[in-house]
């Protein structure tokens, strides 16, 4: 099952720029300018993004230097002790919507320290799998278009990175069993 | 609420900073994400270009309007405000697809095409319009079939079972997607005409 879907995607790509301008081609598009024509917008969509960008990532950016990061463990493992969230993994629950790099570096201290195939390892695996970096694809791609009111996507994108949070704590429990 | 978060970082790690004695880290760190963004979207410039090429062939080649077609019961339920056969289904389709298979690299310039698409729909507006709440739920909650990194780094650290994680991620991925769907369905009738 891996290895179809491992080749699948190890195929798609070249597949697309294999079949798109062949069948263009075919129905009498001219492919090369068609290209010439598309590709046009590519720097100003890039480089649309860099305010929004910067704004962002310097926030987050102070936010992980300054240790704020300790102070919110601290002040939140009782409360998640209590309700049965390891707090070992709080800090990647914190970052992973925040970023990518960070939460990934938290993932594999956790998975070093506790071992890959302990509760923790498996649930910070689980959690490193199955969530996005929320914040930067928001801003990302509203940056994109020039959108500035992001209405309820905050809320919304959260309260799916919780979702899957308490998931992954469910679903690991019950699949390896929370003793290991 | 963006507003909210971003300041709540910047104050609050700032207050931290500075009750921890380390003051300095602050201008360093904002200084360091300024330049760590700028990077990220001119390495952007290369993908986007390239990705948008073939994206206008896919789109005069009729493709894009073909694969907007197949998937069209789907994106009508969770795109009800975007045309049926926009060229703005087509490329969000490109994008989850890409997402699944953990192609990041065409996922993200697929995406911003979606979203240019979705902008247009938008009239210019500077305000997020309920599509993109929609689609930007899905990409951020979408599950991808294989977390290579994560499996690597398993393996690394002498996993007897490195993919072992990867059914529970799956399901984690799917309960989270079907909670974004719901909870964005009630945050749309919540906000309609809100702030718009």
């Amino acid at each position: 099952m891996f290895e179809i879907i491992a080749e699948l995607s190890r195929w798609a790509i070249p597949m697309i720029l294999l079949v798109v301008p062949l069948v263009a081609m075919l129905r009498g598009v001219k492919v090369y300018e068609t290209f010439v024509d598309g590709a046009e917008a590519g720097f100003a969509t890039a480089v649309q993004t860099i305010p929004y960008l910067v704004a962002m990532l310097v926030a987050i950016s102070i936010f992980r230097a300054s240790g704020a990061m300790e102070v919110l463990v601290a002040t939140f493992s009782p409360i998640l002790n209590f309700v049965g969230l390891p707090a070992e993994v709080l800090p990647h629950a914190v970052m992973r919507p925040l970023s990518g790099g960070a939460a990934l570096g938290i993932a594999s201290d956790i998975i070093k320290t506790y071992g890959p195939d302990s509760f923790l390892g498996r649930l910070v695996s689980t959690m490193q799998g199955s969530c996005d970096t929320t914040f930067y694809v928001l801003t990302l791609y509203f940056g994109s278009v020039g959108i500035k009111k992001y209405r309820y996507s905050v809320i919304l994108g959260l309260t799916a990175d919780l979702s899957t949070l308490v998931a992954s704590v469910f679903i690991v429990s019950v699949i390896f069993g929370s003793g290991g | 609420m963006v507003n909210l978060v971003w300041l709540g970082m910047i104050v609050f790690g700032i207050i931290v900073a500075g009750a921890k004695g380390n003051i300095d880290v602050v201008t360093k760190a904002a200084l360091d994400g300024a330049n760590n963004a700028v990077k990220i979207s001119f390495s952007l410039i290369a993908i986007i270009t390239f990705w948008l090429g073939i994206m206008k062939l896919a789109e005069e080649a009729g493709l894009v309007r073909a694969l907007a077609w197949l998937v069209r019961p789907v994106m009508r339920f969770l795109f009800p405000s975007v045309p049926k056969d926009h060229p703005a289904m087509g490329a969000m389709v490109m994008n989850l697809s890409a997402n699944i298979l953990g192609l990041g690299n065409a996922a993200t310039p697929m995406g911003l095409i979606a979203m240019r698409e979705l902008q247009k729909l938008n009239q210019g507006r500077v305000s997020a319009s309920d599509a993109m709440c929609t689609f930007l739920a899905l990409n951020t909650s979408c599950v991808t079939l294989i977390p290579t990194t994560i499996i690597g780094i398993r393996l690394l650290y002498g996993s007897s079972d490195p993919t072992d994680i990867v059914g529970p991620t799956i399901m984690a991925t799917s309960f989270s997607m079907v909670v974004a769907i719901v909870v964005d369905r009630i945050l749309r009738l919540l906000y309609s005409g809100k702030g718009r």
